[in-house]
């Protein structure tokens, strides 16, 4: 798996470049424009990143994880499941800003490139906001009844909890 | 709703120190999150604008539409109130398409103009129709080419291949669309077992 992910990345941006030259696009003043809007996107997330990364070194020092983890062990780890990413699965549905700043925490904590580092990644990396996403969108268009919306959307997270900790183990 | 968790986690972590000892570690852990934050930002910084860069070529490059044109078909069959070649499916499918590139900017605007689109022939009024609810649930388990901010928090992190992950994200992040699809499928087939 470790050869196919490295030249991955190497390949889709040569991919994209070499599209973008036979299309004549103007690939420098492209990639600047979309650069710029990476900054402007960071600095606009930056104050509640920052509130988040604090909120949570706060609770990581504070020993809540440990506890929260010992408590959820025993039901847990006999089904195989890492009980320290129970609370990864909990805030991603809810915060963005609040599961990359969990994440952050955990990557140092037990190492990126660890299974826990790396089953926490592909949790982060394999849904969206669920919240967030509802809100703006049925805010926007009027919509009062949402059906089965939130049950079949956090259905679908819930099987990402457990498809990252699968496809970690196994792959 | 942000508010309210992020006092849990302050007060959490308040009481939670006095039944560990740890006050001490809480009150440096202020600080010095401030200090992680803006930290953890800067070194974000490169990763996230070298894919919003690339996938800007790969937008105005047309590899944007060419996916468009090429999803709104397969979509339309998920969402069959809004024909392939509808103003609505249009929307859905661009907005889907800049999901997948990651292009966060673009997506939002035109999810929007999406479900507007979808509104103005919904005859449920202000209750979502099925295909409304198939769209939202897509994009909460949106599937993502390079799941850019992972891949920037693990470089930040100090991973010697912040990349290793892909290949276990579009397997996991495509099986939980597939459920998702399945249970909204699930939601309205029974529903209409129910009313007739």
């Amino acid at each position: 798996m470790d050869n196919i992910s490295s030249l991955l990345v190497p390949m889709i941006i040569t991919g994209i470049v070499i599209y973008g030259a036979i299309r004549k696009t103007d690939l420098f003043g492209s990639f600047r424009e979309g650069a710029a809007e990476g900054i402007n996107t960071l600095i606009s997330v930056a104050p509640s990143m920052i509130g988040l990364v604090i909120a949570v070194e706060m609770l990581s020092s504070s020993g809540f994880f440990e506890i929260l983890t010992c408590a959820l062990e025993p039901v847990l780890s006999p089904m195989g499941f890492p009980a320290e990413i129970i609370p990864l699965g909990l805030i991603r549905p809810v915060s963005g800003s609040g599961s990359f700043a969990l994440l952050s925490n955990m990557l140092s904590q037990f190492g990126a490139d660890s299974e826990i580092g790396e089953i926490a990644s592909v949790m982060a990396g394999s849904t969206e906001t669920t919240f967030y996403a509802v809100a703006i969108y049925y805010g926007s268009s009027g919509i009062k009844k949402t059906g089965c919306t939130i049950p079949a959307a956090l259905f679908a997270d819930f099987c990402s909890v457990i498809f990252a900790v699968m496809t970690v183990k196994l792959l | 709703m942000l508010g309210y968790i992020w006092l849990g986690m302050i007060v959490s972590s308040f009481l939670c120190s006095f039944f560990t000892g740890r006050t001490d570690q809480v009150a440096a852990a202020v600080t010095q999150g401030a200090d992680k934050g803006v930290r953890l930002l800067i070194s974000m910084a490169g990763v996230m604008c070298l894919w919003t860069g690339i996938m800007k070529i790969a937008d105005k490059s047309g590899i944007t539409g060419n996916i468009s044109r090429f999803l709104r078909p397969v979509l339309s069959r998920l969402m069959p109130d809004y024909p392939a070649d509808s103003e609505a499916m249009k929307a859905i499918s661009a907005n889907i398409t800049a999901n997948f590139l990651g292009l966060g900017n673009a997506a939002t605007p035109l999810g929007i103009k999406a479900m507007k689109e979808m509104q103005r022939n919904n005859r449920l009024g202000d209750k979502a129709n099925p295909s409304m609810i198939m769209f939202v649930v897509i994009n909460t388990a949106s599937l993502q080419l390079i799941p850019t901010t992972c891949a920037a928090l693990r470089a930040a992190a100090g991973s010697t291949d912040p990349y290793s992950i892909l290949p276990q994200v579009w397997i996991a992040s495509s099986c939980a669309l597939a459920a998702g699809i399945t249970a909204v499928k699930a939601a309205s087939l029974f529903r209409r077992r129910k009313n007739g």
